[in-house]
């Protein structure tokens, strides 16, 4: 198998919907094969179409890609053979077990007999649902949905897989299984991942390489560590006692950093040069000011730093602002 | 072709599953059909003494609505768990395997089939039960649920069609009234020359529902009257045929992978 056969590109991939904006604006991508890349942005920054182009549910507007070495235009039969996906809803039959699911699955990729019953029973071990296979889905937790999901996107052997936000709405016990089945999958089986977040730590968690996107534009790319040392400084956050000495407190902090934006309401936040400041210098002077802090934090450098630096936004809530709806695929 | 086969008759098996699973979709289209047959049954049993009706059985008479209207109930329900499954995404799920169009559509209409002639026999045993006799006997029985087969084909592919060009549950929810007023406006309970409003006669011979109930009616009532089965077997045919090409071309673009 060559490299290629595992890897995806893409080249000036655009979307554009009828009467609307463009969804995705122009984005390459090159991800190797058996690495896990994190696509990370904002509801809808374009996360979604970008993953429905690549999986051939979705012909892009312009720009070509390619997915496990099939342009996914020209050649969509042989790029769905080479992918699975488990896509943002966990779609599934809730009046079906898990077992049928796995049946249905099995059948509509041409498995037929004793090894569809074999690969069944294997991947439900997997996930760790062999107890609830024959329980209708109605009855499993979101956390057993995308489990179950996950293992219906494996049922087939795919080199590549993509998932789409496979962890929103868990909780972390359920999130924490999933990332080590997936950094499992890539690190012993050599499958690529290619896998859309908005949670910053799931993408410095399991992510190779993380592409931030934003308004259908990939801002940022690089491996965490990387794009984090791009934002060199590290952060101070301070909340005065008194609302009212906001200004005076921000005067004061400003003196050692560059304002940023804070993440509580009523913060202030600078950020400090790459010597990092003089803390104690800052904590005297806001103390000869008479001024009273509730709360103060130093912040190491994060994705969504990187994210507020190239985007002058946090990633959180950042999709609240978008003035773009992510259409609908189909 | 084997796994093609396969395909069909796992997506077929997962619709008949997923309806027996809801007992609402399965007990209101076997006890509703019934109970208004037996109110018209009752209600409409001095009609049998007009001159030229056919039978002096109402219940017989009218035995052919249940078939038509199981059908379409039939249709509707399983139609709107098919808008469901493109709502929910579903329907994306199967569009990523390697599945054909076509046979993910056998897949559906085969399992709604399968429905539909269960609740046919239903009718049958219980119409049975209360005195009707199959003028065609046994031989008419299986024939009758051959035609049955072809009526809720024909409903069916049409309703995959609304499901598929709208991938909204309501809109295919919204196709029961309309559906009825075909119903309505046929021969379901008096027989066509015998209506004398001149509309409504003329509604009745050009609403295709007619010739549907008309051909179950004859197998129950009037012996081997080929000439009106051969009729009810072209309508449903066709209904098919045009139900089919619609819903095998809003696929196409309801699963616009490359």
């Amino acid at each position: 198998m060559s490299p290629r056969e595992n890897s995806i590109e893409a080249r000036g991939l655009v979307r554009e919907f009828k009467k609307g904006p463009r969804a995705v604006d122009g984005i390459d991508l090159h991800v190797g094969p058996g690495e896990i890349y994190g696509f990370l942005g904002p509801n809808g920054a374009g996360k979604s179409t970008t993953v429905h182009m690549l999986t051939t549910l979705l012909p892009p507007t312009a720009g070509t890609a390619t997915v496990g070495g099939y342009d996914v235009v020209k050649e969509g039969p042989q790029v769905r053979k080479t992918i699975g996906a488990a896509l943002q809803e966990a779609a599934l039959d809730p009046y079906l077990t898990g077992r049928e699911h796995l049946r249905l699955q099995t059948a509509m990729h041409g498995i037929t007999g004793e090894e569809r019953k074999r690969r069944s029973d294997e991947l439900l071990a997997r996930v760790g649902l062999t107890e609830a296979a024959d329980r209708k889905i109605r009855g499993y937790s979101g956390g057993m949905k995308r489990r179950l999901d996950l293992a219906l996107a494996l049922v087939h052997g795919p080199r590549i897989l993509f998932l789409d936000e496979p962890t929103t709405g868990l909780d972390i016990q359920s999130r924490t299984a999933l990332w080590d089945e997936v950094g499992r999958l890539a690190k012993h089986e050599g499958v690529t991942v290619f896998l859309t977040t908005q949670y910053l730590e799931e993408a410095d968690v399991l992510a190779d390489r993380v592409g931030i996107i934003d308004h259908g534009h990939i801002v940022a790319e690089g491996t965490p560590d990387q794009l984090k040392a791009e934002i060199s400084s590290n952060t101070i956050e301070a909340v005065p006692a008194d609302p009212e000495h906001h200004g005076a407190v921000a005067a004061i902090l400003e003196r050692f950093g560059a304002p940023t934006t804070g993440f509580g309401p009523n913060s202030v936040a600078v950020q400090l040069p790459a010597s990092d400041g003089d803390i104690a210098q800052i904590v005297r002077a806001l103390d000869a000011e008479g001024l009273r802090i509730a709360h103060l934090q130093i912040h190491e450098p994060t994705l969504d730093d990187v994210f507020l630096a190239k985007t002058g936004r946090h990633l959180e809530g950042a999709g609240d602002e978008a003035d773009q709806e992510e259409p609908a695929a189909t | 072709m084997q796994i093609a086969l396969l395909q069909a008759a796992t997506l077929g098996r997962r619709a008949v599953v997923r309806t027996a699973r809801q007992p609402a979709n399965v007990i209101f289209p076997l006890i509703f059909p019934m109970l208004l047959l037996a109110v018209n049954a009752g209600g409409l049993k001095a009609e049998t003494q007009l001159p030229g009706f056919p039978t002096d059985s109402f219940l017989a008479f009218a035995l052919a609505v249940p078939f038509v209207q199981g059908a379409l109930l039939a249709t509707v329900n399983a139609n709107v768990e098919f808008a469901r499954d493109i709502q929910t995404g579903f329907l994306n799920r199967l569009a990523l395997t390697p599945v054909r169009g076509l046979v993910l559509l056998i897949g559906q209409l085969g399992g709604l089939l399968t429905i539909a002639l269960v609740q046919a026999v239903f009718y049958l045993v219980v119409g049975v039960a209360f005195g009707v006799r199959l003028e065609t006997g046994v031989a008419g029985a299986l024939l009758l649920l051959v035609l049955e087969a072809m009526i809720a084909l024909a409903f069916a592919s049409l309703g995959c069609w609304a499901a598929l060009r709208t991938g909204s549950t309501e809109a295919v929810q919204g196709l029961f009234p309309v559906f009825f007023v075909f119903l309505f406006l046929s021969s379901m309970n008096i027989p066509r020359n015998l209506i004398e409003t001149d509309w409504f006669r003329w509604v009745a011979t050009i609403n295709p529902v007619s010739y549907l109930i008309e051909a179950v009616r004859s197998l129950v009532i009037a012996d081997w009257h080929w000439e009106t089965i051969g009729l009810g077997f072209a309508v449903a045919t066709a209904m098919s045929l045009i139900g089919f090409a619609l819903a095998s071309h809003a696929l196409i673009g309801r699963m616009a992978r490359t």
